[in-house]
This record gives C-alpha cells, sequence and structure tokens, in this order.
C-alpha cells in the first residue's frame, strides 16, 4: 500500500488506536458539555493539563501514586470546574453562546499562564509506573504496555459514559433537562445542581485524559493548547453533542492521523481538518448530529 | 471656542510627549530584547535572558558616556511579523541602541531585515538558523551563541566517529529544523556514514510515536533529533518508552540544559550534545552560575550566559569607540577579541558570525552526578574554526570583501 510494508502499517494502525482513544476520552467530555449545556469549552485543553499538573504535584509534593492521582485528580480538577460554572458560566447561559467561548478561553489563558509561572515552559516528567513499564512484542512492533493500559482505560470510561447517559435515569433527566429545562425543574428536578454536575463532570473527563497522558508525554502547560484544536475538530466530525459521534469519531480520525504520518507525515497536523471541512460540506451537522 | 481649545490642548499635550519621547531616547542607552517568553522556548532564554542582560548592566555600572541603560523586553509569540514589527517600533520610536535577539530562526531571519534597514547592532543569540550568517547575513547582525553548523559538527561528528555511520532524522518541520538536519547530514557523509532516512514532523507535535517507529524501521544506528524544546523532549521520552533507545543512539542536535533539567537524567542519560557553554566549565563559569540562580532559581542556559556577554561587549564598544554610532560600534566589535566568562579569544567572522570554542558533552547517568545540576561531562572541547569552519560562509554577501 502506497509503497509502505505491512508491518509498517500495522504498527501506525497500532499507534492510532492508542492516540484515537485519547482523542476519544477528551472530544467526550467535550460532547457532555455542548450536549447539555450548550457551551463551546475551549478551556478543555487547560483542564486536560491541570489533571496531567495535579497528578505531577501529587507525585512531587504529596506522595500521591499514580493509581490514586487517577482517582484524586479529576476529583479535583472536577471541582475547580464546578465552582467555574458556579461563579462564572452559570450567568452566561441566556446569552449567545460566543460569550461561553470567550470566557473558557480566557480561563485556559490564565491557566496556562499560572503553570507557566509556576513550572516553566519546558515542563515536568512524570514516571510510568512500575507496574506498566515494559511492552509486548506483537511481532511488527513493540506495543508499550502503558499504552495499551490507556487504550483499555480510555474505552471503558467512555463505553460508561455512553451508558450513563444514554441507558440510566440519570441520563434521562439530563437529557430531558436540555430539552426543556423549565419543565423538569416543574417535576422537582434540581436542574442548575445537575447542569452544574455535568459541567463538573465534562471537566473531570479531560483531567482524567490529563492523567492517562502525564507519563507518556512532557507535562507542560502548553500540553492542552496543542490538542484541544483537533479535538475540537473531532468533535465537529462527529456532530456536536453526540456522545456516540464523538467516541466513534475519536477513534477513526486517530487511526486516519497515524496512517498519514507514514504515507505523508508533513500533513499529518492538518489532516483532520481537511476531513473536518469534507465532513461539513457533505454532513454540516457531523456524522452524527442530528439536523 | 470650546473645542478649539480642546484642540490647542490636544496639540500641546502631543508636542509634550514627543519631546519627551526624543528627549528619554537621546539621554538613555535603550538595549531590546525581544524573545518567546511564552512559548514552547521561553525557558531558554525567556525572562532568564532579561535577568542576564540587567545583571551584565548592573556589572558595568549602569550607565555609559554618562548615559542610563534601560532594557525593553517584549514577547514575539514565535511569530516573525511581531518580532519585526517591534524591532522597527523601537528603532523609530524608543531610540533602540541594541537589540538581543531571543529563540525561533524564523523570527530571527525576520528582524535581521530590519537590523539593516534601521542601522542597529543585532545580536542574534537564541536562534541557531546557520543562514543568519549566510544567505541571511546583514552587516549589522552578529550570530552570537551557537548555529547549527557547529551544532551538526559537534555532535555528528563525535558519533559517527564512534562507529554511528548509519543516521535516521525525526526534524522539526521548519528553518531551523530543515539547516539543523542538512549541517547534521553534511557531517555524517563526509565522515564516510550514511543517512538512511528523515521525517519532518510538525512543530509542537505531542505524539512522536509514529515518527520514531519509521526511524527504527529504518534500520539505522543513530536516531538524530533535529528539533528542540518540548519537540525534543517529547521525541526523546518516546523513543524510550517504544524501546528504541535499545536498538537506536539518540543524539541531541540541539538540547539546552533546561530541557536535561525538564526530562531528568533518568531519560536523558548517555546522551550526546553540543552546546556553547556550561556553568560547571570553570570558577568564572561557576561563579556566574552562582550569581544567576541566586535569582532564578536554576542554572543559567548557554543563551542565557550569552545574553550576559553580548551586552557586557555592546557596552564595551560603546566606552571604546565613545558614541552609539552603529557603523563605529561594528567596526570595533568586529576587530576586538571576546574575553569573558562566555567564551575566551572569540571573535566576529566578515560573515556576522562569532567564532568561539564549542563543547561536546555527553549527559551523566544518575550515578555519576554528584550535586544538584551536575548533568554533563565534556567528551571534546572544539576550537571556533572546528565547529564552525576557518572560512566565512560564500553563501553571504560580506564574506567576499
Amino acid at each position: 500500500m502506497f509503497g509502505v510494508p505491512l508491518p509498517a502499517i500495522l504498527g501506525q494502525l497500532m499507534l492510532g488506536l492508542v492516540n484515537g482513544s485519547f482523542y476519544a476520552l477528551l472530544s467526550l467530555g467535550l460532547a457532555v458539555i455542548f450536549g447539555l449545556l450548550g457551551v463551546v469549552n475551549f478551556a478543555h485543553g487547560a483542564f486536560y493539563m491541570l489533571g496531567a499538573f495535579a497528578a505531577y504535584i501529587g507525585l512531587q509534593f504529596l506522595g500521591v501514586n499514580y493509581w490514586c492521582a487517577l482517582l484524586l485528580a479529576p476529583l479535583a480538577v472536577g471541582l475547580l470546574g464546578v465552582a467555574i460554572e458556579r461563579l462564572f458560566l452559570r450567568h452566561l447561559y441566556q446569552l449567545d453562546p460566543l460569550y461561553g467561548l470567550l470566557l473558557t478561553f480566557a480561563i485556559a489563558l490564565i491557566a496556562e499562564g499560572i503553570m507557566r509561572g509556576l513550572f516553566g515552559a519546558s515542563g515536568k516528567s512524570y514516571p510510568v509506573p512500575d507496574i506498566l513499564r515494559g511492552g509486548f512484542n506483537l511481532g511488527f512492533m513493540v506495543l508499550p504496555i502503558y499504552r495499551a493500559w490507556v487504550v483499555l482505560a480510555s474505552l471503558t470510561v467512555c463505553g460508561l459514559t455512553w451508558f450513563l447517559i444514554e441507558r440510566t435515569r440519570l441520563g434521562a433527566m439530563l437529557r430531558a433537562a436540555t430539552e426543556n429545562a423549565r419543565l423538569v425543574q416543574a417535576f422537582g428536578v434540581n436542574v442548575p445542581l445537575l447542569v452544574m454536575s455535568t459541567y463538573g463532570a465534562g471537566v473531570a473527563l479531560a483531567a482524567l485524559a490529563g492523567v492517562l497522558a502525564a507519563p507518556v508525554i512532557q507535562v507542560s502547560p502548553l500540553m492542552g493548547s496543542s490538542l484541544v484544536i483537533v479535538v475540537f475538530a473531532v468533535v465537529v466530525i462527529g456532530g456536536m453533542g453526540s456522545i456516540i459521534g464523538a467516541i466513534v469519531s475519536g477513534l477513526v480520525l486517530g487511526l486516519i492521523e497515524g496512517l498519514t504520518k507514514v504515507i505523508y507525515p508533513e500533513a499529518s497536523n492538518i489532516v483532520v481538518f481537511v476531513i473536518m471541512a469534507v465532513v461539513l460540506i457533505w454532513r454540516p451537522a457531523g456524522l452524527f448530529g442530528r439536523e | 471656542m470650546m473645542r478649539k481649545s480642546m484642540t490647542g490642548a490636544l496639540g500641546a499635550f502631543l508636542g509634550l510627549y514627543a519631546y519627551s519621547q526624543a528627549a528619554a531616547a537621546g539621554d538613555q542607552i535603550v538595549i531590546g530584547d525581544i524573545d518567546d517568553l511564552s512559548g514552547v522556548y521561553a525557558d531558554v532564554q525567556g525572562q532568564g535572558g532579561v535577568e542576564a542582560a540587567n545583571m551584565a548592566i548592573a556589572d558595568f555600572g549602569g550607565a555609559v558616556l554618562g548615559r542610563k541603560i534601560v532594557v525593553l523586553s517584549v514577547d514575539h509569540q514565535n511569530k516573525p511579523d511581531i518580532g519585526a514589527s517591534k524591532f522597527r517600533e523601537w528603532a523609530d520610536q524608543n531610540g533602540l541602541n541594541m537589540l538581543l535577539g531571543g529563540s525561533n530562526t524564523g523570527v530571527s531571519i525576520a528582524m535581521a531585515k530590519v537590523a539593516a534597514a534601521k542601522k542597529v547592532p543585532f545580536f542574534a543569540i537564541g536562534a541557531g538558523g546557520a543562514s543568519l550568517t549566510g544567505a541571511d547575513c546583514t552587516a549589522y547582525s552578529i550570530h552570537y551563541a551557537y548555529d547549527t553548523t557547529a551544532l551538526g559538527n559537534g555532535t555528528a561528528s563525535a558519533i559517527v566517529k564512534q562507529g554511528g555511520k548509519t543516521w535516521f532524522f525525526v526534524t522539526a518541520d521548519y528553518a531551523f529544523g530543515t539547516q539543523l538536519q542538512e549541517a547534521a547530514a553534511r557531517v555524517v557523509t563526509a565522515n564516510g556514514g550514511k543517512v538512511l532516512g528523515a521525517v519532518r514532523a510538525p512543530l509542537g507535535t505531542t505524539d512522536y510515536s509514529s515518527f520514531l517507529l519509521q526511524a527504527q524501521a529504518s534500520g539505522a544506528q543513530v536516531l538524530g533529533l533535529a528539533n528542540a524544546g518540548t519537540d525534543f523532549s517529547n521525541s526523546l521520552k518516546g523513543a524510550n518508552e517504544f524501546g528504541i533507545t535499545k536498538t537506536m543512539k539518540p543524539a541531541a542536535l540541539l538540547a539546552f540544559i533546561s530541557d536535561i533539567h525538564s526530562l531528568t537524567l533518568q531519560t536523558a542519560q548517555g546522551l550526546y550534545l553540543t552546546t556553547a557553554w556550561y556553568w560547571d566549565l570553570n570558577e568564572e563559569t561557576r561563579a556566574f552560575g552562582k550569581r544567576f540562580f541566586a535569582k532564578m532559581h536554576k542554572e543559567p542556559t548557554m543563551t542565557q550566559a550569552a545574553y550576559y556577554s553580548a551586552t557586557l561587549q555592546y557596552l564595551n564598544a560603546v566606552k571604546a569607540v565613545g558614541s552609539t554610532d552603529p557603523d563605529l560600534i561594528m567596526a570595533q566589535l568586529r576587530k576586538s577579541k571576546i574575553n569573558d566568562m562566555f567564551t575566551k579569544n572569540g571573535y566576529i567572522r566578515a560573515d556576522g558570525l562569532m567564532v568561539h570554542t564549542m563543547y561536546v558533552m555527553q549527559v551523566k547517568t544518575p550515578a555519576e552526578s554528584k550535586y544538584p545540576w551536575d548533568y554533563y561531562k565534556v567528551i571534546k572541547v572544539m576550537s571556533g574554526e572546528e565547529a564552525d569552519g576557518s572560512q566565512p560562509d560564500p553563501a553571504c554577501s560580506l564574506s567576499k570583501k
């Protein structure tokens, strides 16, 4: 295929799956927030970065190991998200979505600035936990155990989130609240609380992705801003607000990007946007979006 | 009537403002710093660069020719247009006398053109691209700290001579990365080695695994990393994770001590790299390192040390010629030897390159490192001519004179 040997293609597909599961996890949080709150959360990359830093700070200064960080970092960052929703975002729901975008973009810049002030631009290293070191030899490549764990963890979390929103009573209430908040409130459901926790949960998902990424890439203040644009494209391709769309397009785009890196590497950072343009011409609401 | 007096007041105010600006320019020596203060390269010089320049000014006594020395600083955000327009603005309105240029070859090439147009001495320090003293040279630019040619001659030749004959490059896809790869590839082939392939990764890539697998599939012995900053950190981390460092020897074509510090010795150990300066070379460098550390809480990078040196050498030249005339100063700089804690017997070549000693280093293992920031051991000391060749770059129009 394109003069590239088969083992190389297999290797790249495997890596595409790893990256795709990252995209899926990140775009899932964005899709949840957009679908249920109608907020274009530009701070998503910053929360992802803060999740990674929370894990780093926990390990360096508080002795919190990786496994506890997987739980505690999303919790801490999620609470920050809740506070931001309560203090700022809540007042913008009645306005044009542009205001939410501006607010979250500002939050992202502030968070990046603070972390750069504290930790510098070149970032910090987070060690891979001992039990996940080493790799499986697949014949065509060595797959680090840690990457396999990332795929497993992301897919599990994606599945659980999908189940929670689409198949449980709580999820049904959430979806109803987005359709008609007043009516749901009349039934005695505390809608503002529901919305606040949804934002917190979306933010926590970003932070979880940050913890998962910390041992793989340099924990740096700019790690989120380079990723968030791609993740937005993934969400747009999947259909803004569609949970299943975010998961599927995350995985598929990871695979396509992986292949691009062998066939024409220079295009690897634009291929997602080219696909986005094509999809928007053909289906303006995205692959899984409702018109 | 009201409107008339308002206009008059405004006019008077503007006149006064213009006068105060001109006065400020006249009785001060203005040194500018245009650098990446917030992006991926902000740890290479950034605030530390400004601090180093201020240290040089303080050591000089804070004034020259009876005029106070001030520093202006701005973030170019890695955008050539911002760098060039800020430089122009300072030259036109703030009486800029000299410019220190930070990271990013692309920005520095744009700023060199302004230096020539405005006749302001320009010390390119953070940028590596050798074209700054080649095709992009000007009569007012000095490439001060290091360039891609020296990096190639240092790291690549040390590794080829140790038997690393076949190379694969992972290259940052912009001016700096491609110039660095070219310089290294030239050295590899000249020493009987072979380049098996290269892949150009977009600047700011976080996941290098695909590129690294391609490098591994090539069967090359050496993995040449022609990138810098977080790109370098992430590609090296990936190479460790995928077990590629077991079969290939990684070569850092540009790494700063700030990178090694953030990667930790565990990941960076054994790496070869080329540097113009290291804080732990001798008494003088240690003394500077200590003073810098007291302010910034980290050891200076080679380019931060160069910021100090360039500022000091400029002020020495101003004092020697007794004027800030750019042509007199450039002539003075070109004829004097540079001797300070940054380098000994450095000199500025016809094409504007400051020729000076460079060091090939190897990163210590955690066991070898005895105290904080004890990161490098010297593998080889290269004379300036060995690092950059004995002749000025023929691509530069100034070389022919």
